[in-house]
């Protein structure tokens, strides 16, 4: 049973691009760490031979007729922006410098 | 005709039907007594995030213009209702009770919003809720708690603690909720009302801010069984707009609502909910709750789902994956909050985001999405979220087989009465735990409700009993819950929630 260090939790928040401070960090290596061990359960569970499933409803292409309806106009989109510019989201730079 | 109460704020949603159709009030009249007694006692519940006076009288006004025109009307026609703020509302706020989402007014309304404001239905606001719908005590809300009406030290459950406290505290006599783990049951177990988690795809999610969108349902809460199947025939029904959206129509509930008739039905209780962990009070009304439905004609027998015993675990496998997945949006860019990193020139997208997903969400949403992308990683993948998936499997094939057995099952809602504000802050997995009879529904995607059992002995608190039935057979859950509303409230002398405490009323009011 593999437990999480302070690295990979920090690893983590990276990767969902949230950014914990050190108490918060602490706090949640302890946390998660409480809560894999009693997920871990699911191993236990006869799941041999077992398909898994994804989702209540066997459905698959639900498609709808190929017409054209009416949308949200750029300005009752942009109204909920943080910053908008020219009809556009305006958005921090998205490259590094180098 | 229904006598109605002088007091109209107590009236049922079905009584306040029956006087609006027959003219004999008015929605105006109807919603002003919703709104008087939100100014009140909503300080001290703290059920609403935000009410709209002016849009519910316009709304109640319109409604009654129109019936005076001789327009026929649905059959809620000018009761108002209070939406649960995972609801888009077009231009009122809708936060989901997270900070990232604070002051956003959506565009569009979800298309249970649109159905509500078609049957006529004023809405006085939007209800209070765990952040993101992740808690089952409305703590993690970022705006503070609800409290539960019969006690204002206690949780009114979550995440729908507001559209609980809403309907037990007279502040709105019907609500919606959300279920994607048992957020429309539990809520209404502690609070002594009444709400369903229809059959997964039975109401649209058009609108619905997603936490785990394959076990997210949409649902009806009120103070009776009826009301709720009532509300349940509003809000039901295929929405093109929702993929997942169930083509057929919405199960005649309101009917089994009314014929209230459990004779012959085969009736399942669940041995591994119900055992240990749960209160004696909770287990004493439950077992009451089965001997009266075999008084009443069923047929009670005990059914083993094994694999449940495995449910909690592959749902915070399950739940997490998804919400981190779907709370991906949250990235400062085209909606909600945008925060600045401290002590960056020039930060990047990446960092600003960074730096609002710590601002904007609270410890229970990261901590979430955190477990989800580590359970979604790839070297950990099949260990977790792949074993959690054939636990789903294995969960749905009990289901399969109990009702092969018995046309529904049955279940305490809740293992315990509500708890303390605070008491299970501290302790994610002791707040997991509540959730534990009302999980399996999600998973197999089949519908269940919640209907007050009683008050436990040891604290004079409310419990709850949960009703299960297969996917699309919604109709059962109304039928023995209304047959077992009517025996229970016969013996009670009265509804439970007139055994609640009066609340204060606020002194702004008198008068009003």
């Amino acid at each position: 049973m593999s437990s999480l260090s302070r690295d990979d939790v920090a690893h983590l928040a990276g990767l969902a691009r949230i950014e914990l401070s050190e108490a918060e960090l602490d706090r949640m290596v302890g946390e998660l760490g409480v809560i894999l061990e009693s997920v871990a359960k699911v191993q236990q569970a006869p799941t041999e031979g077992v398909a898994p499933m994804s989702h209540p409803m066997p459905l698959t292409n639900v498609t709808r007729a190929d017409v054209v309806r009416p949308s949200l106009g750029a300005e009752a989109v942009l109204a909920g922006a943080p910053e908008a510019e020219q009809q556009r989201f305006s958005v921090p730079r998205i490259l590094d410098e180098d | 005709m229904t006598d109605l109460p002088t007091d109209l704020t107590r009236a049922t949603a079905a009584g306040l039907a029956d006087a609006l159709a027959s003219g004999a009030i008015s929605s105006v009249e109807v919603t002003q007594a919703h709104l008087d007694r939100i100014v009140a006692v909503d300080g001290q519940v703290h059920s609403y995030l935000h009410v709209d006076g002016a849009g519910a009288l316009a709304q109640a006004r319109s409604v009654d213009d129109r019936r005076r025109a001789g327009e026929t009307l649905g059959a809620l026609a000018g009761v108002p209702i209070a939406v649960k703020d995972v609801m888009t509302t077009k231009g009122l706020p809708t936060t989901c009770g997270s900070r990232i989402l604070e002051g956003w007014v959506p565009p569009y309304d979800a298309t249970v919003v649109t159905k509500l404001r078609q049957a006529g239905l004023p809405i006085l606001g939007k209800t209070n809720m765990d952040e993101f719908a992740m808690g089952s005590s409305t703590e993690h809300s970022a705006y503070g708690p609800s409290h539960n009406p019969w006690d204002l030290d206690r949780i009114p459950g979550g995440s729908g603690g507001g559209s609980s406290s809403v309907l037990a505290s007279f502040q709105a006599p019907l609500a919606t909720g959300t279920d994607t783990g048992g957020s429309i049951r539990q809520p209404a177990a502690v609070t002594a009302t009444v709400g369903t988690k229809p059959t997964y795809g039975g109401v649209s999610r058009y609108g619905l801010v997603a936490l785990a969108s394959s076990l997210d349902q949409a649902g009806p809460c009120g103070r009776t069984v009826l009301d709720t199947a009532l509300l349940h025939a509003v809000m039901g029904g295929h929405d093109p707009m929702d993929s997942t959206s169930i083509d057929a129509p919405v199960p005649p509930v309101v009917e089994a609502a009314r014929a209230a008739d459990v004779r012959g039905m085969r009736i399942g209780v669940v041995k591994e909910l119900g055992g240990e962990g749960y209160q004696p009070g909770v287990r004493a009304r439950f077992d009451e709750s089965v001997a009266l439905l075999q008084e009443l004609g069923a047929e009670v027998v005990e059914v083993s789902c094994p694999n449940f015993e495995y449910a909690l675990a592959a749902y915070y496998l399950i739940l997490p994956s998804e919400a981190s997945s779907n709370l991906a949006k949250f990235d400062a860019m085209r909606y909600g909050m945008r925060v600045q990193p401290d002590g960056v020139d020039a930060p990047s997208a990446e960092q600003v985001m960074a730096a609002t997903r710590d601002a904007g969400f609270g410890p229970e949403v990261k901590r979430r999405i955190i477990l989800g992308t580590y359970a979604l990683s790839s070297g950990y993948y099949d260990a977790y979220y792949g074993s959690a998936q054939k636990v789903r499997a294995l969960i749905a094939q009990d289901f399969a087989s109990a009702y092969d057995k018995v046309d529904v099952l049955v279940s305490p809602t809740a293992p315990t009465t509500a708890f303390k504000l605070g008491d299970k802050l501290e302790d994610p997995m002791a707040m997991y735990l509540n959730d534990i009879a009302t999980i399996p529904a999600n998973l197999a995607g089949v519908p269940g409700m919640s209907i007050p059992s009683g008050l436990a002995d040891e604290d004079g608190l409310p419990a709850g009993i949960q009703i299960l039935a297969p996917a699309t057979k919604d109709e059962r859950l109304y039928s023995v819950g209304a047959a077992l509303e009517a025996a229970l409230v016969d013996r009670w002398g009265g509804p439970i929630l007139d055994r609640a405490p009066e609340l204060g009323v606020a002194a702004a009011a008198k008068g009003a």
